[in-house]
C-alpha cells in the first residue's frame, strides 16, 4: 500500500520544505513531491536530475479577433470576472477560462484557445524520485497542477516499488492545499508559536477536519515564546492532535539551507537528533493506518 | 496612492512591514487580501467586526425539467457538474461562478443562487482602518474575496494591501492595479528564488516595484547582486533582531515596541513616493 504524507503549516516560512526535505533525507522507500507549485524550493536542497518533462496547459482563455467583432457588447454583458471592458476589449489576464464570452458571441469572434501555463517534472534525486512543478507567472488552476503532480507521484510510486509519498505543501488554505491533502492518510501541520502562525494553524487544521483527513503537529522555534507553545499545546490537547514534536531555534537551519543541502545531510548535531525522532514517530504514525 | 506589500515565500514579512508601513504614514488605510490566512488584525487591539458576506452565484438545478442532455457538463470548464444517463451531479466548491450553464441550458431547468464563500470584516483603529477577508474553510478560490476587498480602497489617500503569498491568481489579483508594489525577500537560497519569480510575475503586470531585504544579516548577498544586476531598487534593509522577532510573536507592531523604526518606514514610503513620480 502506498501512504501520502503531507506537510503544511497555513502560514509560511513556518520551516515545512526544511522539515520535508529532512524528511526526504531520512526516509526509504518513497517518492517526494513538492506541492508548493507557485514558489516550489525543494529543488534548491535536492539539486534534482530531470528525467521527464511534461507542459501543463491549465484552462482555456479566451482570444477576440477585433475584425469579427460587431460590437453587441454580449461579451461585456456576461463576462462575471471584468475581462472586457464597456468597449469590448479584451484583457486576456483578467480571464479565468470560462468560455461564456465564446457561448454568447453571434458572430464567433471569440475563441477559447489553449495555454501552456506550466511544467510537470519527474526528476531523480539522490534521495530518490521528486516529482515537482513550474507554474508560469501569474497563472491560474494552481490546485490542477498539484493535483497533475501528485498524479504523476502514484504513477512513479507504483511503477518503482514505493510505499510512501512525502508531500511539501503551500501556504494558505485554498485551491492548492486542499489538491495537496484530499485522500492523504496523514497530515503534519508545522506551528509557529507566534500569534499568526496560530492561527493559521488553527485554519488549517480546520481544513483537514473538513476533508476528514487525521492530523499530527509540530511546534517549530517553540523556544521563541513559551507562552504561546503552551496555547498550541492546550488547542492541540482539545482538538486531540498529537504533538509529534518540539523544535528549538537553532540557526542550523539556516546554514543548511545556504549551503543548499537538508539539515540532517549538513550537521550531525542537536537539530538533525530532533528531526531525526519527529520522523520516527511520523513513520510509525503512518505504518498504523490502514488501507 | 496604492501600494501592494507581496513576496513569493510565504513567511518572508509581508503582515510586518504592512502593518507597520501603515501606522507610520499619516492619512492611510490597511486591507489585508491574504484572505486563506489574514493576518494582520493581530497587530491591533479592536477585533474586527463582520461587514458583509461575499457570495458567488452557483446554479440550482431543477431535476423535474431536466432533460439530462449533458450540455451544462459539457460546458462547464471546470468540472463542476456530471451528468451520467438520468444522475446529474453538482461539486458547489468546483464552480466559480461563471453562469455558462444557465445560458447553455436548453430547457431552462437552470437558475442561480448565491453560495457564500467567505465573508469581509472591519477593524483596526480610529487613525488607521483595517479591511479583512476571511475564506471559508473548504472553498479553493478567494480571489472574488480580493476583488471587493480592493474596491474599498479610496477612504483614505493611501492604501496599503497586505497580498497573499506566491505567484498564482490571488497574489496577482493584489499586485495588479496598484501604484507601488514592495517585494519583501530574505537573503537565502529559497528567498532568492522566489523572489526572482515575484519578478517575473510583476514584471508581467507592470506595476513599479522595489525590494525589501528581512532578517538582513542571516544569509549572504545574493540578493543585492541580483537586485543590482537587474536594476531593482532595494528600498530597504531590516536586521534579523530577535527583539523585532519576539515583538512580532506576540501581536505587537514593532513600530511600537522599537519607536525608531517608524522613522524607517516613514523613509521607506517617501522613498516610494519618490519612485511613483
Amino acid at each position: 500500500m502506498i501512504r501520502e504524507l503531507t506537510i503544511i503549516s497555513g502560514k509560511g516560512g513556518c520551516g515545512k520544505t526544511t522539515i520535508a526535505s529532512s524528511f526526504a533525507s531520512l526516509a526509504r522507500n518513497h517518492v517526494i513531491v513538492d506541492a508548493d507549485v507557485d514558489a516550489a524550493d525543494m529543488h534548491i536542497l535536492l539539486q534534482p536530475e530531470i528525467r521527464r518533462k511534461e507542459v501543463f496547459h491549465g484552462l482555456n482563455i479566451a482570444r477576440k479577433n477585433d475584425d469579427l467583432c460587431i460590437n453587441c457588447g454580449k461579451c461585456y454583458e456576461n463576462c462575471r470576472y471584468g475581462a472586457f471592458d464597456p468597449d469590448n476589449t479584451l484583457h486576456p489576464e483578467k480571464c479565468e477560462g470560462c468560455a461564456v464570452c465564446e457561448l454568447v458571441c453571434p458572430v464567433n469572434a471569440i475563441r477559447m484557445v489553449e495555454r501552456t501555463a506550466g511544467e510537470a517534472y519527474i526528476s531523480d534525486t539522490r534521495f530518490g524520485p521528486l516529482v515537482h512543478a513550474r507554474l508560469h507567472a501569474g497563472e491560474e488552476a494552481t490546485g490542477k497542477l498539484v493535483a497533475l503532480v501528485r498524479e504523476r507521484a502514484r504513477e512513479v510510486a507504483e511503477e518503482k516499488g514505493k510505499d510512501l509519498i512525502i508531500i511539501d505543501g503551500p501556504p494558505g488554505t485554498g485551491c492548492t492545499v486542499i489538491a495537496s491533502l484530499t485522500g492523504v492518510h496523514l497530515v503534519l501541520v508545522i506551528i509557529e508559536p507566534t500569534l499568526s502562525g496560530i492561527h493559521d494553524a488553527e485554519r488549517v487544521l480546520d481544513v483537514a477536519d473538513h476533508f476528514h483527513i487525521p492530523a499530527v503537529a509540530c511546534i517549530n522555534k517553540f523556544d521563541i515564546n513559551l507562552e504561546n507553545t503552551r496555547k498550541i499545546e492546550d488547542f492541540c490537547r482539545e482538538r486531540g492532535v498529537e504533538i509529534v514534536g518540539r523544535i528549538p531555534y537553532d540557526e542550523t537551519a539556516t546554514r543548511a539551507m545556504m549551503s543548499e543541502r537538508t539539515v540532517v545531510e549538513f550537521s550531525d548535531g542537536a537539530l538533525s537528533g530532533k528531526l531525526r525522532e519527529i520522523w520516527e514517530k511520523v513513520e510509525e504514525r503512518l505504518k498504523g493506518i490502514g488501507g | 496612492m496604492k501600494i501592494t506589500v507581496a513576496s513569493g515565500k510565504g513567511g518572508t514579512g509581508k503582515t510586518t512591514i504592512a502593518v507597520n508601513l501603515a501606522l507610520s504614514v499619516e492619512d492611510a488605510m490597511l486591507i489585508d487580501c491574504d484572505v486563506e490566512g489574514p493576518n494582520s488584525h493581530i497587530f491591533f487591539k479592536e477585533p474586527m467586526v463582520k461587514l458583509k458576506d461575499v457570495s458567488i452565484p452557483t446554479p440550482r438545478f431543477d431535476l423535474d425539467i431536466c432533460t439530462y442532455c449533458g450540455k451544462c457538463s459539457d460546458f462547464c470548464q471546470y468540472n463542476a457538474i456530471s451528468v451520467v444517463q438520468d444522475k446529474l451531479l453538482f461539486f458547489e466548491e468546483l464552480c466559480h461562478g461563471c453562469g455558462g450553464c444557465r445560458i447553455i441550458c436548453p430547457v431552462n431547468a437552470i437558475s442561480e443562487e448565491e453560495h457564500i464563500i467567505g465573508t469581509i470584516e472591519k477593524g483596526g483603529e480610529e487613525e488607521l482602518p483595517l479591511y479583512h477577508g476571511r475564506l471559508n474553510i473548504g472553498e479553493p478560490f478567494g480571489v472574488p474575496i480580493i476583488r471587493e476587498l480592493k474596491g474599498l480602497a479610496g477612504e483614505r489617500p493611501i492604501t496599503i494591501f497586505d497580498s497573499p503569498p506566491g505567484t498564482a491568481c490571488p497574489a496577482v489579483e493584489t499586485m495588479r492595479d496598484v501604484d507601488f508594489c514592495i517585494l519583501v525577500t530574505e537573503p537565502t537560497p529559497f528567498g532568492l528564488h522566489d523572489l526572482k519569480l515575484s519578478v517575473d510575475v510583476i514584471r508581467e503586470i507592470g506595476t513599479p516595484f522595489g525590494v525589501i531585504v528581512n532578517r538582513d544579516g542571516i544569509g549572504d548577498d545574493r540578493v543585492e547582486s541580483y537586485c543590482e544586476r537587474e536594476n531593482i531598487p532595494l528600498l530597504a534593509r531590516i536586521p534579523n533582531d530577535l527583539e523585532i522577532a519576539r515583538l512580532y510573536s506576540e501581536g505587537i507592531p514593532m513600530v511600537k515596541g522599537i519607536p525608531r523604526y517608524e522613522e524607517m518606514f516613514r523613509e521607506l514610503f517617501e522613498r516610494i513616493r519618490g519612485l511613483v513620480r
